[in-house]
Order: structure tokens, then C-alpha cells, then sequence
């Protein structure tokens, strides 16, 4: 049976224990360094923390989501490195890190994944405003009062204050399956204790090596986890079916996008839009000015910056069968434009045509790696 | 009221499909003039962004066609086409355009007559479905 532990939260709370908890790890002779989100300056980024003093700014809980750290992830572990390094991340984090892997832009040798069991997280903007209005409390206490309202559900409803992001209401993916240890808060009482599940023989080394007490029965767990598992993929349908009526004819989708300004934000943000050089930055879109009179002749008038359909259509075609559903897109949009709806649409329809599922497994290819010599009859009118 | 004239941009690969076309155009079979042939080395290098922007740019339908499977000159360019096809189709029917408007068939070096064929059947049921729903959008 795999191993699982408790990690006891005493008096000062469970971020006092999740840091205790991460000296272990950072103490451990295999381990180099720890990957997790820390408050720096006031912002909760991802960090690299070598020294066990710096694990007091760590916050791994934070409701803030600012970037999927998978693509660091990626760029920390691609070549030689000094050691093991043990990442905490969230779900979207590590399932995009695997679609990673699978592209060569990432390694998952000398790592360690910790995943934890994800609440969910504000929208940047909604978090910015939040702390600018209870300026007076500690990031901790925001993180503590986040972990207090999260299990109850209330912070999906829309009509919360603010709710967490839309991405992370529809998620169904709450729990780290792909982790080498889960840091399991679903069913646990915080205040009490929470739970380290290793999941591959990788986190079971380390974990056994923590020498941490067994925890007794995971079925408060389990049951959380389906629960929750069960009302996103409700809340996921209904929005589906949603923005598919949003964008169901061309005209109704230009409407979605009207609003676009071609900052490619949502590129930029995405951690599976995998090009190192975007084809819409380079001199295939240097238009010549008579391109654009010629094409403000055809319709009397031209809406520029042109190419925004052609952008978000192109972006589908890449990335929609790796998209995990992470709403960074959406997070970065300045315009509030529904990215992440658009995707995790057509993502689910893209990826459900191959049989295919981002970040499930790292030995599944992705679909437009591979193919079959007898396969997809339907779309050659059932010759193949 | 003038009969509607489908615009069809047409990627085929040089070594099948062109050739069977080059065939149908010699031994002088009556074909639709509604096609744009474009002559790619293989279906397995036409991008999604050609297919896109031809659709996006006012063809009222896109024929991509190759070498019949295990035929391929670069082996298995026809097999990456056809994934390609399939995923695009799931994307374009998302935003409301007729699957129709998207084909992919393999037609031989010598199949001059299915290349006539397929043009004449496409330009038929085009027709029947009227200009593009993308038509209007333009540079969107």
C-alpha cells in the first residue's frame, strides 16, 4: 500500500505546518531545492528556495494565481541540473507540465511534483482589488480566511465576493493525479491536520524518508474529491452549452472577439501554446499599407488590428487538444474577453475527437504527434 | 438572378492529386472553373493556417487531396493530413460552418476522372449550400 502520512497542524496554523513540512523536504539529502509560490514584494510568485529561512515567505495555499508556473517548471528542468528539485503546484500546473514533457520543453527527471489539492484562486484582478481594500491584513491571514471559506462551495457561486475564477469553478480536476505527492486538504479539517499521499515510487522514497506519523482512513478524502469533482463538471456543462450558443455562427463569434486588441496576452500567458517564436509576430503578418487599402476597398471599412479571427482560430488549431483549463488566458486578457471559455469548448470537443485528455497521462501522446494508417474513416466519406 | 459561384481553394499534393488533375485538364474532361489549385509538395505540409485563411478570406469551401493512404511520396504525409482535417472540421462546425465546406479525399497519379468527379460533386453541393457563413467576416 502507497504511503501516506500526516502532517499535524498545531497552534499556529496549517501554513505554519506546510512550512514545517517543506524544511523536511528541502532537508532531504536527495532535494536541492523547493519550487513553490512565496510572497515576494507583496505579489505571491513562484520561487526557487534553497535557503530553509527564505520557506517562511512560502505560501503554496495562496488564493492568487498570477501564472501557471508550468512553463518555468519546464525551463527549470529541461538539461543538466544541480540535484533534485520538489515543485508545488496545482493541478493545472502539473497537468500542463505533462503536455510539456510530452513536447520536449520540460523534463520530469530530477523532479519531485507536489501537488496540492486545489480550492481555486481569485482572478488576478479581483485578488488586487481585494488586497487593496483589506490593506490592514497579512497575506497569511488572507490565505487563512481563503482556506476557511474555500471547502463549504461558497466561493463558486458567481454571486460571492468575490468568487474564485471562473477556470476554477468549472475545474474537475481538484486533486493532483499526476503528482509524485499529494498535500491533501480535501475533507481534512486545516486546523487539525492535513495529508501527504505519495503517489509513484519517486514520492514514496522521499516520503518515507520524512519519517512522518501514518494517517488513519483517506475516505473523507475521496468523498470530498468526487463531490467536488462532480458539481464542476455540472457547472462545466452548463457553460459549455453556453458559449457554444456565444459562438455558433461566424458572426456571433467576431461579436465574442469584437472586443480584441491582438495583444496576444492569452498567448503569452498560456503555458501549453507551445512555439517559440509565434507565427503572428514575424513578417508573415507585416502586411504592406496596400494590403490593407485593398481590403478596406472590399467592405468600405476595415476594422484594424486585422487578423483577429484568424489569430484565436490559429491558436485553437495549436494548443485547444492541450489546453488544461488553467483560464490564464482569460486571467490576462485586458479586455475581458472569454478566452477560457472558448477553450475548454472547443478544447473539450478537439481532444474528445482523438480520444485524447491534457495532462492525463505522460505516455499519451498527443494527437497530432501521431497518427493511425487505418483510423478517422469519417473524414474521407469512410474511405481509408 | 445569377446562378451563386462557389469559390473553392483546392491544396493538392504534387505527386497524386496535381497530377490527376494535370490529367483531367489533357484528356479534357469537362470540369467546374470554380477551383484555385494550389500545388503543395504534400498534404502533410498544408497548415491549418492556409485552410483558415482561405476560408476566412471568402472561399466558400477548401478540397485538400493527396495521395491515397500508404501512397504517400513522403510516406505518411497524408496520414498527418488527415488528423489535421479532422481537428480543424471539430473547430470550424464549433463557430457554425457546414462541415461540408472542409473535404479531404485521395485521388491517384491516374484517377483523372475522380479528380473531375470530386471537383464537380464539391461545386455541386456547394452550390446547394450557398456562400460561405465566414463570407462576410473578412480581415475580422
Amino acid at each position: 500500500m502507497a504511503t501516506t502520512s500526516r502532517i499535524e497542524v498545531r497552534q499556529n496554523g496549517p501554513l505554519a505546518a506546510i512550512r514545517e513540512f517543506l524544511a523536511k523536504v528541502l532537508a532531504d539529502e536527495e532535494i536541492a531545492s523547493v519550487m513553490a509560490v512565496s510572497n515576494v514584494r507583496g505579489a505571491m510568485m513562484p520561487t526557487v528556495v534553497t535557503d530553509p529561512e527564505k520557506l517562511s515567505a512560502v505560501d503554496p495555499f495562496a488564493p492568487a494565481f498570477h501564472l501557471n508556473a508550468a512553463r518555468q517548471v519546464a525551463r527549470l528542468t529541461r538539461g543538466e541540473m544541480e540535484g533534485h528539485m520538489a515543485a508545488v503546484l496545482r493541478p493545472c500546473e502539473i497537468r500542463a507540465f505533462t503536455e510539456l514533457v510530452k513536447l520536449n520543453q520540460g523534463s520530469p527527471h530530477n523532479i519531485v511534483l507536489i501537488g496540492v489539492d486545489c480550492y481555486g484562486a481569485y482572478a488576478s484582478r479581483d485578488y488586487h482589488a481585494m488586497t487593496r481594500a483589506n490593506g490592514s491584513k497579512s497575506p497569511d491571514e488572507r490565505t487563512l480566511e481563503f482556506m476557511g471559506k474555500a471547502p463549504s462551495g461558497g466561493l463558486e457561486d458567481p454571486a460571492a465576493t468575490p468568487p474564485v475564477a471562473q477556470a476554477c469553478r468549472v475545474c474537475e480536476h481538484p486533486s493532483p493525479e499526476g503528482a509524485d505527492i499529494i498535500l491533501g486538504l480535501f475533507g481534512a479539517d486545516a486546523s487539525k491536520e492535513m495529508w501527504a499521499i505519495a503517489k509513484t515510487p519517486t514520492g514514496e522514497g522521499l516520503l518515507n524518508r520524512l519519517g512522518l506519523p501514518d494517517a488513519d482512513s483517506l475516505e473523507a478524502r475521496d468523498r470530498a474529491v468526487e463531490e467536488m469533482a462532480a458539481r464542476r463538471l455540472a457547472a462545466l456543462e452548463i457553460m459549455n452549452a453556453q458559449t457554444a450558443e456565444k459562438i455558433s455562427t461566424p458572426e456571433k463569434m467576431a461579436d465574442y472577439l469584437a472586443d480584441c486588441v491582438n495583444c496576444y496576452n492569452c498567448r503569452v500567458a498560456c503555458p501549453v501554446c507551445y512555439c517559440k517564436e509565434c507565427v503572428f509576430v514575424t513578417d508573415v503578418f507585416e502586411h504592406e499599407p496596400w494590403q490593407y487599402q485593398g481590403w478596406a476597398r472590399k467592405k468600405g471599412a476595415l476594422r484594424v488590428p486585422v487578423d483577429t479571427m484568424f489569430y484565436h482560430l490559429t491558436r485553437l488549431a495549436h494548443s485547444s487538444t492541450a489546453c488544461v483549463g488553467c483560464g490564464q488566458c482569460s486571467n490576462a486578457c485586458p479586455n475581458d474577453i472569454p478566452v477560457m471559455e472558448m477553450f475548454r469548448l472547443v478544447g473539450g470537443r478537439t481532444q474528445a475527437a482523438f480520444g485524447y485528455e491534457a495532462g492525463r497521462d505522460p505516455d499519451e501522446p498527443q494527437p497530432l504527434s501521431v497518427f493511425l494508417e487505418k483510423e478517422l474513416a469519417e473524414v474521407t466519406g469512410g474511405v481509408d | 438572378m445569377e446562378e451563386f459561384e462557389p469559390t473553392i481553394v483546392a491544396f493538392v499534393c504534387n505527386w497524386c492529386t496535381y497530377t490527376a488533375a494535370d490529367l483531367a485538364g489533357t484528356a479534357r474532361m469537362v470540369q467546374s472553373p470554380n477551383v484555385r489549385l494550389v500545388r503543395m509538395m504534400c498534404t502533410g505540409m498544408v497548415d491549418p493556417k492556409y485552410v483558415i485563411k482561405a476560408l476566412l478570406s471568402g472561399a466558400d469551401a477548401v478540397l485538400i487531396s493527396g495521395c491515397h493512404p500508404g501512397d504517400c511520396h513522403y510516406i505518411n504525409g497524408n496520414y498527418k493530413a488527415r488528423r489535421r482535417v479532422k481537428l480543424l472540421s471539430e473547430i470550424l462546425t464549433t463557430v457554425g460552418l457546414d462541415p461540408r465546406r472542409l473535404k479531404l479525399t485521395w485521388i491517384g497519379a491516374s484517377e483523372g476522372n475522380e479528380f473531375a468527379e470530386t471537383v464537380n460533386e464539391l461545386v455541386r453541393d456547394i452550390k446547394a449550400l450557398g456562400p460561405s457563413e465566414a463570407a462576410s467576416l473578412g480581415a475580422m
